[in-house]
Order: structure tokens, then C-alpha cells, then sequence
């Protein structure tokens, strides 16, 4: 068997079924540590064997049944745990007969325990980004620019806190499944938001986690639609990939060629990733067929990626619906009431009914100091102003936003519209004119 | 698993109902049900009293060991499968909606 062969059936097989069989050692050990190295030590045994002994019919059980039985040798080695050892040897006869759907079922535990709100939101995010979608650890540091032992300290008490406070491996009860399923929801779109817009360093994008949400969301939509008592999520789910895929599409076109930042407004449409848009309103057409058919109310992912599909299918920035778009957000608004939903329609309201009423609605936001630190008022309400040729009154609110953006490039824009308040670029960081 | 539940006052809570505000209730359900050990509702910070002993001389104090408008209400012992089912528990306490509850689990200890 040629070496190269194997390498790519074992990295094939890791990239598909690793969770999965993450997911199944974790239900049968009771432990994650253990889980996860028997896993990656099982994968290495795989590149050895399979090229001395040929590729296995079914790699995947192989892999699983190599990391299962050095899991119970580790136990069995270490005497003491020999309680632990009669428990591991039981359900791991019962894993065997467990029919097919019910392991599939793991990868649902594996995230909802993920995913607990008992765990801190960077706990939540960093075991995901570990046990579910397989980073390194180092990798999730750099995503997320804290230095490495700071990231394992971190998973470690994450572990422990699973472990010490009960936390249980499963899907949640009925009475606490529809919290928890939308706090995957919110774990899955914040991780796609820090690579979209990354909260802090020098550049505006750190594609790999978005793309990294993108692969779980889609993994998500594939569980959900396996598991009955999921199905009131699936729109949601799929509403949630749309959005993301509609968003992610505007990747290549955010920053040109100096890598500087390009506003919705100015962006070159054609490079746009068309499949990721055709897939993304494909989504959501079967979303809103099914919203239809079933005279729910819209969820708050399916309005969002209604808003972007209006952004996407428009053929340039001046014929957007954005009467629509500022519809929506009022929509939004009314299901989850929040002062930056109430902002982004703000600005919608000033692209359709004039931006003197946008900026009123801005200013108003200013005021209410709901949003006090959040550079985006500040850039909006400059922007605004900037529009009505105010551009002394706008100065001051370009200053606030400059302090206040969390990334280099952005601090360049607004430092760039304080010595140059007539250049013809609208802000990339209005909500709405994102890049 | 054993957990305490630890009910707090939260002065950013609505106050109490007296129609919803039946502790009696709840304590007759989840013992009841064999979850609920023990457990006491507590006199407030004003009868507390602070021991400490340090270099063997013993000082006392009046109050609480720390100043807080949160405090400790009562303390219900409940045992149960895990955290989801001590959530699920603790939420249909009225102090859950009047106040806030703290869950710790114990410490475990061989015996």
C-alpha cells in the first residue's frame, strides 16, 4: 500500500469521523482527556498498520474499536481504577449494540455538554473549537491571542468544571432543550463573528474560524435533522448556515489590494463567492417554505440572513431594498430586543427615509448611553453627519470611534477620515455598510 | 450527586408575590420525591456572627465576614443525577424568580 495512499485515507477518515469517535469515547470513559489522546493515538496507528497490513474495510471502526481498547488497557493499568474499569468494560459491550442513530447521537452530547451555560462563554467556545472541531490548542491561542499555557489552563478548567460540578453528556431534557439549543446557536455565531470581525489584533478577518462555524453549523443542521426530538430547531439551524454563508461570501472582497478595508457600499460584487450565496439562499428559500408551512413565528438567525439575503441579491449598493432591511430589523427588534439591533436600524431607516431621521435615532441611541464604549455609535453617528457634509460636527465622534476600534485596520480608517474628512469612501464600519 | 443549593437575595429581583412565594410547597415536592435531604431557611445578616482565630487568640464579630446586599437566605441539600436535573430543581424554587440560587456541588470525599 503506497504511504501516501494511507496518509490520505487516515486524514480523510480524521476529518469526517473524529468527533464522531471523540464523541463516542468520551460517552464510554467519562473522560475527556483520555478520550482525546486514545483518539489521536489510535490515528497514528492507523498511518503504521494500514501500510503494513492494507487499508480496513470500515476505517472508521477500526479507529474506534483501537481507541477503545487501549482506552480500558490505560484503565485496567492503573489498578485503582477498577470501579471505573467494571463501568467502561459494561457500557462499552453496550456501545457495541447501541443502534446506529443513538452514536450519532454522541456528537449532539458531545456539543450540548460543550455548550453548557455553567461553563464561561470563552470555556464554551474553547472546548468546541478542542472536542468538536478538533483545533489544537495552540491553534485556538492564535485564533483567539492569548498565549498557548493560557488556552490549556483554560480547556483544563473547563474539563474539571464538567467533571466536578455534574455537568451531564447528554442532550438536554425537554423542559431546558429549546435555552440550550439556542445557546449552541450563539457559541456557533459568535466563534463565526470573531473570525468574521475579529475583536481585536490587525487585521479584520481571521477566516479560519469563520470558516471553522461554517463546518459546525453545517454539522449541526446534519445532527438535527437525524434526531426527532430536534426537529423544532432545524429551520433555525439551517437559517444559521445561511447566514453565515451569506456573510462569509463577502470575504475576498473586504479588503483590497493594500489591505485596507472596503466598505459593503464600494465593494466589487463579482468577487462575491456565488456558490456560497447560491447555497446560502437556497438555505434559506427551504427555511422560509417551511416557516410558511408551519405559521411559526421567524426566528432571530432566519431574520438576519433575511436582511443579508436583501444586502446579497441586490444588484448594486444604491437599488438596496433597504426600506426592507430596516422592516426586518424592526422585526428583530421586537423578538430580541437589543440598543445594536436598534442601531443597525437606525442607520437602515437613514438610507430610506433620509439620513437627518437616521441620525436622530442615532443620536438618540448616543444619549441613552446603552451602547457607552461601543465604537460603532460613535462611527455611525460621524458617518451620518459626514453624509449631510457636517464634517466639523462629525470630528469629534471620528475620534471616539478611532479609541475605541479594537482593530489596526479599523483605527486606520477613522484616523484616515479625521485628516481627510472628504473622502468619498463611506465607512466600512457602519453596521449596515460592514464590509 | 450531592449539591447544595444556596438561596440568595437579589436586590435587583422583583419582589416577592405572595401567591408565588411558597417555599412550603417546593420543600413538600422534592422531598417528596427523595431529592431533598434537608435544608433551612436562615435568620438575615444582622444575627450573623463572624468567627476567626489567628496567632490562638479567638475574635468574634457581629455580622457577616463580608459586607454585601446578596446574602445567604437558606441552604437546601439535594442530591440528584446531575447538574441539568439540579437546575431544572433549583428553577422551580420562588426564590429562583425572587432572589437567585447558587448550586455547589460537594466536595467528595472517600469514606
Amino acid at each position: 500500500m503506497p504511504d501516501d495512499a494511507v496518509a490520505a485515507v487516515v486524514s480523510a477518515t480524521a476529518k469526517t469521523e473524529r468527533t464522531r469517535i471523540v464523541a463516542t469515547l468520551i460517552r464510554i470513559t467519562g473522560d475527556w482527556d483520555l478520550a482525546e489522546d486514545c483518539v489521536q493515538d489510535a490515528f497514528t496507528r492507523a498511518l503504521r498498520v494500514w501500510r503494513e497490513r492494507g487499508i480496513p474495510v470500515n476505517p472508521a471502526a477500526w479507529v474506534t474499536t483501537v481507541a477503545k481498547n487501549s482506552a480500558i488497557d490505560r484503565l485496567r493499568r492503573s489498578a485503582t481504577e477498577a470501579s471505573a474499569l467494571h463501568e467502561i468494560v459494561r457500557s462499552a459491550h453496550h456501545a457495541e449494540r447501541t443502534p446506529v442513530h443513538d452514536i450519532e447521537d454522541d456528537q449532539l452530547r458531545l456539543i450540548f455538554t460543550c455548550c453548557h451555560p455553567a461553563l464561561t462563554m470563552e470555556a464554551r467556545v474553547a472546548l468546541t473549537l478542542r472536542t468538536v472541531a478538533g483545533l489544537s490548542t495552540a491553534e485556538i491561542a492564535r485564533s483567539f491571542l492569548v498565549p498557548e499555557p493560557t488556552m490549556a489552563k483554560r480547556l483544563v478548567r473547563a474539563r474539571a468544571k464538567i467533571r466536578n460540578a455534574g455537568i451531564p453528556y447528554r442532550v438536554p431534557p425537554p423542559s431546558q432543550l429549546a435555552e440550550r439549543t439556542a445557546g449552541v446557536f450563539a457559541v456557533v455565531y459568535l466563534l463565526f463573528n470573531e473570525g468574521y470581525s475579529a475583536s481585536g489584533g490587525d487585521s479584520i478577518v481571521r477566516q479560519p474560524l469563520a470558516l471553522e462555524a461554517i463546518r459546525l453549523a453545517r454539522l449541526l443542521v446534519t445532527l438535527i435533522a437525524r434526531t426527532p426530538s430536534m426537529a423544532p430547531f432545524e429551520a433555525e439551524a439551517a437559517a444559521l448556515l445561511a447566514l453565515m454563508l451569506l456573510h462569509h461570501a463577502r470575504s475576498d472582497a473586504r479588503i483590497d489590494d493594500t489591505g485596507e478595508a472596503v466598505t459593503l457600499e464600494n465593494q466589487d460584487r463579482l468577487r462575491w463567492d456565488t456558490a456560497a450565496i447560491d447555497e446560502g439562499l437556497r438555505l434559506l428559500r427551504d427555511v422560509e417554505r417551511q416557516h410558511e408551512a408551519s405559521s411559526s413565528r421567524p426566528g432571530i438567525y432566519q431574520l438576519q440572513a433575511r436582511i443579508a439575503a436583501v444586502h446579497m441579491t441586490a444588484p448594486d449598493a444604491a437599488s438596496t431594498d433597504f426600506a426592507r432591511i430596516a422592516q426586518l430589523y424592526g422585526d428583530l427588534n421586537a423578538i430580541a430586543p437589543s440598543p445594536v439591533i436598534e442601531l443597525n436600524r437606525a442607520v437602515a431607516v437613514a438610507m430610506t427615509q433620509g439620513v437627518e431621521a437616521g441620525l436622530a435615532l442615532v443620536e438618540a441611541i448616543d444619549r441613552s448611553g446603552e451602547l457607552d464604549g461601543y465604537y460603532l455609535v460613535a462611527a455611525s453617528r460621524a458617518d451620518l453627519l459626514r453624509r449631510l457634509g457636517r464634517t466639523e460636527e462629525a470630528a469629534p465622534h471620528y475620534a471616539r470611534a478611532l479609541e475605541l476600534a479594537p482593530t489596526e485596520i479599523e483605527k486606520r480608517f477613522f484616523s484616515k477620515q479625521l485628516t481627510d474628512p472628504h473622502t468619498e469612501k463611506g465607512s466600512p464600519w457602519l453596521p449596515l455598510s460592514q464590509p | 450527586m450531592d449539591y447544595v443549593f444556596f438561596i440568595c437575595t437579589d436586590p435587583e429581583a422583583p419582589e416577592p408575590a405572595p401567591k408565588e412565594d411558597n417555599a412550603e410547597e417546593w420543600v413538600a415536592e422534592v422531598t417528596a420525591s427523595g431529592a431533598r435531604t434537608t435544608g433551612h431557611r436562615l435568620r438575615g445578616p444582622e444575627d450573623a456572627t463572624t468567627v476567626r482565630l489567628r496567632d490562638g487568640q479567638l475574635l468574634v464579630s457581629d455580622g457577616p465576614f463580608a459586607e454585601t446586599k446578596e446574602w445567604i437566605a437558606g441552604f437546601e441539600l439535594v442530591t440528584c443525577a446531575d447538574l441539568d436535573e439540579a437546575v431544572r430543581i433549583a428553577s422551580r424554587h420562588p426564590m429562583a424568580k425572587f432572589g437567585r440560587i447558587e448550586i455547589r456541588p460537594f466536595w467528595p470525599t472517600e469514606y
